[in-house]
């Protein structure tokens, strides 16, 4: 029998298969979904950043045309908070808990206090959307406005103003990593140390779809479908049903069609998805809303907000004897899904970096403030840690008189492959970290530009260069591991491959798709390994309804572990198969192997049958096994045993007007290990896009609250300034490959790798550029050419 | 009070009476029901909504529906002839210039209006002219490659 063998489609740079769709305006969005019957919500919300609630009128509201009903926080009970899904408590044995987390309540209408502008307070059904919004403006909520706190580095002075009865002092909790005593020694013995401040700022995800949802009940069936803009549907009804409304999941069916981009902000269970499934129960009827742009700013979960006083030891010879860091972290009004988790574990772990460092101490106190909860975006944790990292590293290189390459290099841990134990907790998959340093300097001509650098300084110009080296953890992550940690979720991942009886194959992937392509690169995997034509695998993902279950996509987690669960799967059907086959070839089982799309005896290619013929058999089981079922389809669960540990080197040359202060990005090179790719088109597609949100939170992002007020100032994309096409350059990239032994195709993970490097490295550029005016740190982000200006003001103040 | 509003979209004339204050935007969206175009801000910034009216490029968030009253429009479903994509959007699938595809449909069109004023672009006047249309996912590097991808192709068809 010939054989076509095919072209193997892992590693492939092949075209996205679901862009069709979109490129002709055809995509289905949360929003463009219409239901027979629907109504609109149109949220209340606290124009105040804190105030106590005395009354709600809503009579005006309900006299209003068009309106259905008007709901509040009084008429919702029986619902219960929003919960936290990550613990940090003493008695749960959660290491490095100095004061137990306060789980303070979020109810999804607030009915005694809003704690920050924007806070819903009551919630209004019409017609149509513009009566709804209409009749907003008709809710008469008599306010007590009460003293705020937004800054991070105040809400727990003496005096503030108190947010929660729970949190006493607005303390959420305290946490502590790494070795108090050997860092105090360290830092006794250290010939050279530098002390920094380094404020990290907070940000908005902004992904370009704002939230929406619908929320439709079935009188009939009793099931509850919530269409929902969500980066893991299950997790969303799992959280909805089992803590929030107390409804059976198993009559709960959540769908996250086309979804426009999360960056971490639509992991959450937010209040809206909430207060509109329980109205649709009520009104019995389907219920919309999607947030505007402006309600996506005051309630999307931010990121980052953090104040770091960060101090580094370095031995005579440039080496790393210590790191000591105290954090406060900024948690915002209320504690969102996961946000404990973020300032914490996946901040204080990876504090390690690169480096061979002697010893690490790290505190962390959360603490609540009257702004919007913060959560995880893109990185979540792991670009602060960086952050801090790169720049008191190159602060410690210029406090030496060393290069700042040749102190990295000085510093690198050497080569391995296995594991690596840091000072940290986490133990590292495998690592070459000098490798993808070398090869960026030499991209970049190092030399060459530090002797151009000169040149340039000599001529008044500023130019300046500036590196990051970074590590990650993700592939998130071992169930065990981050249960111990204070998880209240596995993190495993599922897949169930079903073969058809005409030999194609669908896939049903617990893993969400919101930008990543994963219809193309896991219907790669599906047909590299079953070799055959990728027109044949069909990707399913976004349905809790047609799909068994899953944890979704966050943390750099869907090719490495919902990637392994569907090659587990598939290693599954291969061993049913191979019965099959050695049934219809009158052969033994092990003397099949499955090679070029058929099941054939060992090495007798002529005796076989293809996999089509396998699975007709499988439904028409007529000449079939005994003992064996029928049918061809597996689930697996895959729990991966560590996480995997990307890195990667990033280096940005930039010029500073020294007029303006504004910053001109001129180059930007990166060089990453995620480990074996699947898609290198897709991938480098999703460094680009991480490089420019690190870029943005360099030189242009932030969120700012007013401090008097309270007011979100930042509330709008008048306001925040997201990065544009012309302030960004064509990115130069590249990669070093070192396979993560964890799973079993090597891969590590590639989602977050350039939002963690770019912002040190851009800003290291910028201080680079600044050092021949005396400049050797700025404090806070964005560099914006006010802010960049200001800084040279200062230094030549100083001279 | 509601007014009448005719225009001509993708080719069908389409005709309906409207409250003077619905934006051109939920008009299309909401009432035609072409949901390709898509609404990402509330400030006229993201230009997720970008659409031909008349054959010049407009967010149609900037307009009422009455204000487009017998104009002509085209949305991103109407951008392919006869099944065969616009060399934009095939330069787009070809280049990889989108991730989740939110902004792609304005993306699409704001570059059909600047292949029209620049047939050859520079890499700096493709920048300068996505100004008003914002991507979070891609960084923008494969949107210029699709742009000049759609360049090329073009002026070979010309």
């Amino acid at each position: 029998m010939a054989t076509v063998v095919q072209e193997r489609l892992f590693g492939k740079a092949i075209k996205r298969r679901e862009d069709p769709r979109f490129i002709t305006g055809r995509g289905q969005y949360v929003d463009d979904v219409k239901l027979p019957g629907m109504t609109y919500a149109a949220f209340v919300r606290s124009p105040h950043a804190h105030a106590r609630i005395r009354r709600i009128d809503t009579s005006g509201a309900l006299k209003h045309p068009g309106v259905v009903a008007v709901f509040t926080g009084k008429d919702m009970a029986g619902v219960n908070s929003l919960p936290c899904g990550w613990d940090l408590r003493k008695e749960k044995n959660i290491p490095g808990v100095v004061q137990d987390l306060a789980m303070v309540p979020h109810m999804p209408l607030t009915a005694d206090v809003a704690r920050h502008v924007g806070d819903p307070v009551a919630v209004v059904i019409a017609e149509s959307q513009a009566a709804a919004v209409d009749a907003v403006d008709r809710v008469k909520v008599d306010w007590e406005p009460l003293p705020s706190v937004t800054v991070t580095d105040r809400a727990a002075r003496s005096g503030a103003p108190q947010i929660h009865t729970g949190a006493p002092g607005n303390v959420a909790f305290k946490w502590e990593i790494g070795d108090r005593s050997a860092t105090d020694a360290a830092f006794k013995g250290a010939a050279t140390t530098v002390k920094k401040r380094i404020l990290n700022q907070r940000l908005v995800a902004n992904a370009m779809e704002p939230r929406a949802c619908i929320a439709r009940f079935d009188t009939a069936t009793g099931e509850l479908t919530l269409w929902v803009t969500s980066q893991n549907p299950h997790v969303h009804r799992l959280l909805m049903c089992a803590f929030v409304l107390g409804i059976p999941e198993h009559k709960v069916r959540v769908i996250a069609p086309d979804v426009g981009g999360g960056f971490g902000s639509k992991i959450f269970l937010y209040n809206e998805e909430v207060v509109c499934s329980w109205v649709a129960r009520q009104l019995k009827r389907p219920v919309r809303w999607t947030a505007t742009r402006r309600e996506a700013y005051l309630t999307d979960a931010h990121g980052r907000d953090h104040v770091t006083d960060a101090e580094l030891a370095l031995g005579r010879d440039g080496k790393i004897l210590g790191l000591r860091v105290k954090t406060t972290a900024n948690l915002g009004a209320y504690l969102s899904t996961f946000a404990p988790a973020i300032p914490t574990f996946l901040y204080g772990t990876l504090l390690n970096g690169v480096y061979t460092i002697g010893a690490i101490h790290c505190e962390v106190t959360g603490v609540f403030t009257n702004t919007t909860a913060v959560d995880a975006y893109r990185g979540a944790g792991r670009p602060e840690a960086c952050y801090v990292l790169e720049r008191i590293v190159e602060a410690g290189a210029r406090a030496l008189g060393m290069d700042v390459a040749e102190l990295r290099k000085k510093n690198f841990i050497p080569k391995f492959s296995g594991a690596f134990q840091t000072l940290v907790a986490v133990s590292y998959d495998s690592g070459d970290y000098a490798a993808a340093f070398d090869r960026l300097l030499q991209m970049l001509n190092y030399r060459k530009f530090r002797a151009e650098q000169e040149a340039a300084r000599k001529q008044g110009r500023l130019l300046g260069i500036g590196f990051s080296t970074y590590i990650e953890a993700c592939s998130i992550a071992p169930s065990k591991l981050v249960g111990a940690l204070g998880a209240g979720a596995g993190l495993y991942e599922s897949a169930k491959v079903r073969v058809h009886p005409t030999g194609g194959v669908t896939v049903y992937t617990g893993s969400h798709s919101h930008g990543q392509g994963h219809e193309t690169t896991f219907a790669q995997l599906v047909a590299d390994e079953l070799q055959i034509p990728i027109e044949q695998v069909e990707i399913v993902h976004g349905d809790t309804g047609a799909i068994p279950f899953g944890m979704g996509t966050y943390g750099s987690r869907s090719a490495s572990v919902g990637g392994t669960a569907i090659l587990m799967s598939l290693n599954k059907i291969k061993e049913k198969g191979k019965r099959i086959a050695a049934h219809l070839l009158e052969a033994s089982a092990n003397d099949i192997e499955y090679v070029n799309g058929q099941f054939q005896v060992k090495g007798v290619p002529s005796k076989a049958v293809p996999f089509g013929a396998v699975s007709l058999t499988a439904y028409v089981p007529h000449k079939y096994p005994d003992n064996l079922e029928p049918g061809l389809e597996e689930t697996s669960f895959y729990d991966p045993s560590n996480f995997c540990f990307p890195f990667g080197a990033h280096a940005c040359v930039v010029e500073v007007d020294r007029d303006t202060g504004a910053v001109q990005i001129q180059r930007y090179l990166a060089v990453d290990d995620v480990g074996k790719v699947i898609n290198p088109m897709i991938v480098d597609g999703m460094v680009h896009g991480g490089i420019a949100q690190g870029v943005g939170q360099a030189l242009c992002e932030g969120a700012v609250y007013d401090e008097g007020s309270g007011q979100l100032v930042t509330g709008s994309m008048m306001d925040y300034a997201l990065p544009k096409a012309d302030m960004l350059p064509l990115y130069e990239t590249d990669r070093t490959v070192t396979p993560t032994p964890v799973n079993p195709m090597g891969i590590k993970g590639a989602g977050e790798t350039g939002t963690i490097a770019a912002t040190p490295t851009v800003v290291n550029a910028v201080i680079d550029a600044l050092a021949p005016l005396g400049v050797d740190h700025i404090e806070a982000m964005p560099l914006t050419s006010e802010r960049v200006w200001k800084a040279i003001q200062a230094a030549k103040a100083k001279r | 009070m509601k007014l009448p509003v005719k225009m001509t979209i993708n080719g069908q004339k389409v005709s309906h009476e409207v409250e003077p204050r619905l934006l051109l935007v939920h008009y299309i969206r909401e009432v035609v029901g072409l949901t390709g175009t898509h609404v990402g801000c509330d400030t006229s910034q993201c230009g997720a909504c970008t659409i031909l009216i008349d054959g010049q490029a407009v967010k149609a968030c900037t307009l009422f529906a009455v204000q487009a009253d017998g104009a002509t429009i085209t949305t991103i479903e109407g951008l392919a002839k006869n099944g065969e994509l616009h060399p934009i959007q095939q330069g787009f699938w070809e280049k990889h210039g989108l991730q989740c595809g939110f902004c792609t449909p304005g993306m699409i069109l704001a570059a059909y209006q600047m292949l029209e004023r620049y047939p050859k672009p520079t890499e700096d006047q493709i920048r300068h002219q996505l100004e008003g249309n914002l991507c979070r996912c891609t960084g923008y590097h494969n949107i210029v490659k699709a742009i000049q991808w759609a360049a090329e192709h073009m002026a070979g068809k010309k």
